[in-house]
């Protein structure tokens, strides 16, 4: 049976056009889905189990989408809630939604999907050899799984049917595939397995796939032999060329794209303009396989503290990183002295801006800049060691001469305190699969009458 | 010889998830490609990013007129040393590559 897919856009947070939006729910949706997160700002929303975006950009937009949602008369799907899709993010989420459910009189039955993971449920398939690496992975054994501050399993189409099954209005998915939220309607519906997937990867960055990204709203027709792909906005076309190069979209591989139960292999894949805005993409396959889900985990990796100096002077500009050098050999032996901590007990990195702070050992540039800032970076076990390093270190990051027969100079620091105190340094911590007998196993799914 | 960048139309690179990055060489015509095809050899794409050649994988896209390379993290996204965090500037190493 032929699906109408709505995407509003890549991403909750971001944005996106309201007269576009509007276009696309008088195009009679069958659902509307929206991807609500990724790994793409780096660990700290999976290790703290925040959301990145503000929660009032996130309730404006969802508030939108909610009356679209009544308009349509169509389930409303976010996937990865709270951009890292841990329990904590989805409930977040709910609370959002009951709220806005409340101000706007609307009465709605909502399913929650779980995925966070126990350690003890990943340090049990890992046991049972049910979790294997993919390329390249951190090590793993029960102790790091349990340091983990977050373990999150990604849900694919099976998970997202069963919470579209249960009849609700709005699903609140946690960590889900970007493509998994839109593919599995269609998937339900015994449209082509191959276009459900490819049409759900060429979505799920919105607009990215047209000529106009930023405009957010993109509908996707599925039936059972391909799909067609179409832009919402009045200047944003799909075409064939912006269609298929959203393949190389942050995948590795643009031809492969792995998913539980299987992978979707484009190679094949036709693309075919049917007029200046919209396209017909068949010939894409899907190939099953183990069932399998991916895993996501962070971990707390230390505490930071950073201090940020500005060298103007000439002299200091042209030789920064040999006073970086001198200056955290001195450091190092101050600390060792005054803190008795061992080198290998913490750390500090000076990133010298100007010179080569964004690519460090690969920048193969050089110039003469006017200025050199000098980030320094402490990561140390606790909070109070990392502030404590911090304090220590800024005299000699304010004054220390490059030459010992100079008068002491002075570089300037941009605030004050001049030291700031990050908080926990979160890594990424696993790059596994994990297969399970039944999709479900690994994921929870609860329904809510809210509102009213 | 003159940098990658003025023979093609656009370099850029972004993170493949958290342990890799990928960077895109969008040629722009059949005759750049070609070009780019010829000249631009995996090897010192490796050595650019000082990353063992085995470990590259590169796809030659006739139908986009497009390279890609897509490289295992050296470091992984976000960790301590880490510079950044969404692998965008690995793309002005190879636009500023002269071939």
């Amino acid at each position: 049976m032929p699906t109408r897919v709505l995407v509003p856009s890549g991403v909750l947070g971001l944005g996106f056009d309201r007269a576009a939006l509007a276009r696309g729910v008088a195009m009679r949706p069958d659902i509307i889905a929206i991807d609500g997160g990724s790994t793409d700002s780096g660990p700290f929303s999976l290790g703290a189990g925040q959301s990145k975006y503000s929660r009032a950009a996130t309730k404006s937009e969802w508030r939108d989408l909610m009356l679209a949602r009544a308009q349509a008369g169509v389930p409303l799907v976010i996937g990865t809630a709270g951009t890292c899709g841990a329990d904590a993010t989805v409930d977040w989420m709910f609370d959002i939604t009951v709220e806005i459910a409340t101000e706007l009189g609307q009465t709605l039955r909502v399913a929650r999907l779980y995925s966070s993971q126990t350690a003890d449920t990943v340090t049990t398939a890992l046991a049972q050899g049910r979790v294997t690496p993919l390329t390249p992975a951190p090590e793993i054994w029960p102790d790091s799984l349990a340091q983990m501050t977050n373990i999150v399993a990604l849900a694919g189409a099976e998970q997202m049917q069963a919470a579209i099954q249960t009849g609700a209005e709005i699903i609140i998915a946690g960590r889900t595939t970007d493509t998994a939220t839109i593919a599995a309607l269609p998937l339900l519906r015994g449209d082509h397995p191959g276009a459900a997937w490819h049409g759900a990867k060429i979505a799920e960055c919105g607009a990215l796939c047209s000529t106009n990204p930023t405009s957010g709203v993109i509908v996707v027709d599925f039936d059972e032999t391909g799909f067609t792909v179409e832009a919402m906005h009045e200047t944003a076309l799909c075409t064939p060329h912006s269609v298929s190069a959203h393949m190389l979209y942050e995948n590795t591989d643009p031809f492969i794209l792995y998913e539980p139960g299987g992978h979707l292999d484009v190679t094949h894949a036709r693309y075919t303009a049917l007029d200046a805005r919209r396209v017909r993409v068949e010939g894409s396959e899907w190939v099953p396989g183990r069932y399998t889900v991916k895993l996501e985990g962070a971990r707390v990796a230390g505490y930071q503290t950073t201090i940020l100096a500005i060298l103007r002077g000439a002299h200091y500009a042209a030789h920064a990183r040999e006073w970086v050098a001198k200056l955290t050999t001195f450091l190092t032996d101050t600390i060792s002295r005054r803190m008795d901590m061992a080198p290998d007990s913490y750390s500090i990195d000076f990133r010298l801006i100007g010179v080569d702070g964004a690519l460090g050992a690969l920048e193969n540039r050089q110039g003469q800049p006017v200025e050199v800032g000098v980030l320094g970076i402490v990561t140390a076990p606790t909070q109070a060691i990392a502030a404590e390093i911090g304090k220590l270190i800024n005299p000699f990051v304010l004054h220390y001469p490059l030459t010992e027969d100079e008068e002491l100079p002075t570089f300037a620091f941009p605030y004050s305190p001049a030291t700031t105190d990050r908080g926990a340094l979160y890594e990424f911590a696993l790059n596994h699969v994990m297969e399970v007998s039944d999709p479900m196993q690994a994921f929870r799914l609860t329904v809510t009458e809210v509102g009213a | 010889m003159k940098p990658l960048g003025q023979q093609v139309l656009k370099v850029r690179s972004k993170n493949a998830g958290p342990f890799w990055v990928t960077i895109d060489i969008f040629c722009g015509s059949p005759e750049a490609y070609a070009a780019i095809l010829s000249r631009l050899n995996t090897a010192d794409v490796a050595r650019l990013y000082g990353t063992p050649e085995q470990l590259v994988k590169r796809f030659d896209i006739a139908d986009l007129w497009v390279v890609k390379f897509s490289i295992p993290r050296p470091v992984v996204q976000g960790a301590a040393a880490d510079r950044d965090m969404h692998g965008a500037q690995w793309a002005h190493l190879l636009d500023e590559m002269v071939l």
